[in-house]
């Protein structure tokens, strides 16, 4: 794909000239191609300029904005150009039905399942969750589904943690703020993928806020928060496990804060630097038979969930299979 | 209600275009589910557009139509401008459909297809026979808005180049 993330990590100025966006800051002005951003990551302290917002909403470059911690905070979310008010009525439809509702939330439950049940193969575990995946068949409401999620997690981190090195264990999840620094890792990531599968989204006639695992009140775009069930596992817990145990992020990288722990500037900027490069990185999809990126992948689980809502095909969650 | 069109005069000659090139993509794109924002190709192609024939004015709509553009001369020219020829059934018959349109209105009209990219052009009238090929596919196109679920893609050559692409084979 031609179109990159553009991340800023380093304070400065984004501003337009003419039909160019440079990026200002200290060590100078940098012209940026518009043709080549696919979407914006501002972790520094970022004034733009409302002619920016203009081009960059006209170009439909959605604009995502993270807090001092590193944690999302929101997104310029261009005005929606991909209208499908059929589509609309179907998600809809989907969500207030509870027999079609429960049958996604369960399929995005399963799919993360599965995802967390392969990295733990790679990471050396050979544990299954069917009798987990059996129970979410009895399960006649959300809760329950959120209840089964649950558990798996739990003891899906129990199980990874018994991988990870001494100084980089799980215990057990917290967030906001982590304790520990596999936490802060954890929560680092997933803090970045949840906007990238925003943009997604926002690429498609999907409606954000329409969902089925999560809540559609949640005040957030909790389409987002189903589909990152299958690629939390899938993308952030796996470039967390590599980072750490290739010694890439190291005890050096965090701070503790407010009593927390959390990534400093140069931890932010590996992580992130590794993040962009796996969203970039290709696997050959045998469906499609071609190369697709990683990034794309979120993509292409939103096409099928548009199948699904069009009952064209249901909806089959994606499993690594790299 | 000479200011209403006729029922069979509501239809887009892209839909026409699309009836012969897919009938997934029709489906999905009178839905409003459209992929062309992605397509290089669909960005060639109005790169095209606007860099060919100047001094023309571009982009006529006439009721549900929307032509290329238009010259008048003894009777109404119709010109359409196409990227290839990979699709010509497709672009003859959203051409044919115009003429077709036209005559409904009560003006004399033909087409010239340009493919600027092969310098070639193509003229075309509208024959008998035609309009009964295009009644069938203005029928057809009518059926396929109204199927409940989108018509299975079938696999072609052309398939790969298509935005739809993904959104039929994932």
């Amino acid at each position: 794909m031609r179109k990159k993330s553009l991340t800023l990590l380093s304070d400065g100025y984004l501003f337009r000239r003419e039909n160019t966006i440079y990026f200002e800051n200290a060590r100078g002005k940098k012209p940026l191609a518009i043709e080549g951003i696919y979407d914006i990551y501002i972790y520094g302290k970022v004034s733009i300029s409302s002619q920016a917002l203009h081009y960059l909403a006209q170009k439909g470059i959605a604009v995502h904005f993270f807090n001092h911690y590193g944690y999302y905070d929101g997104s310029f979310y261009p005005r929606e150009s991909l209208h499908s008010g059929y589509l609309v009525v179907n998600q809809v439809e989907h969500y207030l039905d509870k027999d079609k509702r429960l049958e996604l939330a369960k399929l995005f439950v399963i799919g993360g399942i599965k995802n967390m049940e392969w990295n733990l193969s790679k990471f050396k575990n050979k544990t299954k969750f069917d009798s987990y995946i059996e129970e979410l068949d009895n399960c006649n409401k959300i809760t329950e589904v959120m209840n089964v999620e649950g558990r798996v997690r739990t003891e899906y981190y129990r199980l990874w943690d018994e991988t990870l090195p001494d100084d980089f264990k799980i215990v057990k999840r917290t967030r906001r703020p982590p304790k520990n620094e596999m936490n802060a890792l954890i929560s680092f990531l997933n803090s970045r993928l949840y906007p990238a599968i925003i943009t997604e989204l926002y690429n498609t006639q999907l409606t954000p806020t329409v969902s089925y695992l999560h809540e559609p009140h949640e005040r957030r775009f909790s389409l987002a928060l189903d589909l990152s069930e299958i690629f939390k596992p899938m993308i952030a817990d796996r470039l967390a496990n590599r980072l750490v145990k290739q010694n890439i992020i190291q005890k050096k990288h965090f701070r503790d804060d407010l009593n927390g722990v959390l990534l400093n500037k140069e931890g932010m900027k590996v992580v992130l630097e590794h993040f962009n490069k796996e969203m970039d990185k290709t696997v050959h999809h045998p469906k499609l038979k071609k190369n697709v990126s990683k990034r794309r992948l979120i993509r292409l689980e939103a096409y099928k969930l548009v199948k699904h809502l069009v009952r064209q095909k249901r909806y089959e969650p994606l499993v690594a299979w790299f | 209600m000479e200011n209403y069109l006729e029922e069979e005069l509501i239809i887009r000659g892209i839909e026409i275009n699309y009836l012969y090139v897919c009938k997934t993509k029709l489906w999905y794109f009178v839905r409003g589910i459209t992929m062309e924002q992605e397509s290089d190709f669909v960005d060639l192609g109005k790169f095209l557009h606007e860099k060919s024939y100047f001094g023309e004015e571009k982009e006529v709509q006439i009721g549900s139509i929307k032509i290329d553009f238009i010259k008048k001369r003894d009777i109404i020219e119709i010109h359409e401008i196409k990227k290839g020829k990979v699709m010509e059934k497709a672009h003859i018959m959203q051409a044919l459909y115009y003429i077709y349109y036209l005559n409904k209105l009560g003006m004399k009209a033909k087409a010239i297809l340009h493919y600027p990219k092969l310098k070639e052009i193509k003229e075309i009238e509208l024959k008998e026979n035609d309009k009964e090929e295009i009644k069938r596919a203005i029928k057809e196109i009518e059926h396929i808005k109204s199927l409940k679920e989108p018509p299975e893609p079938v696999y072609q050559k052309i398939c790969k180049n298509c935005a739809y692409y993904e959104l039929c084979f994932i």
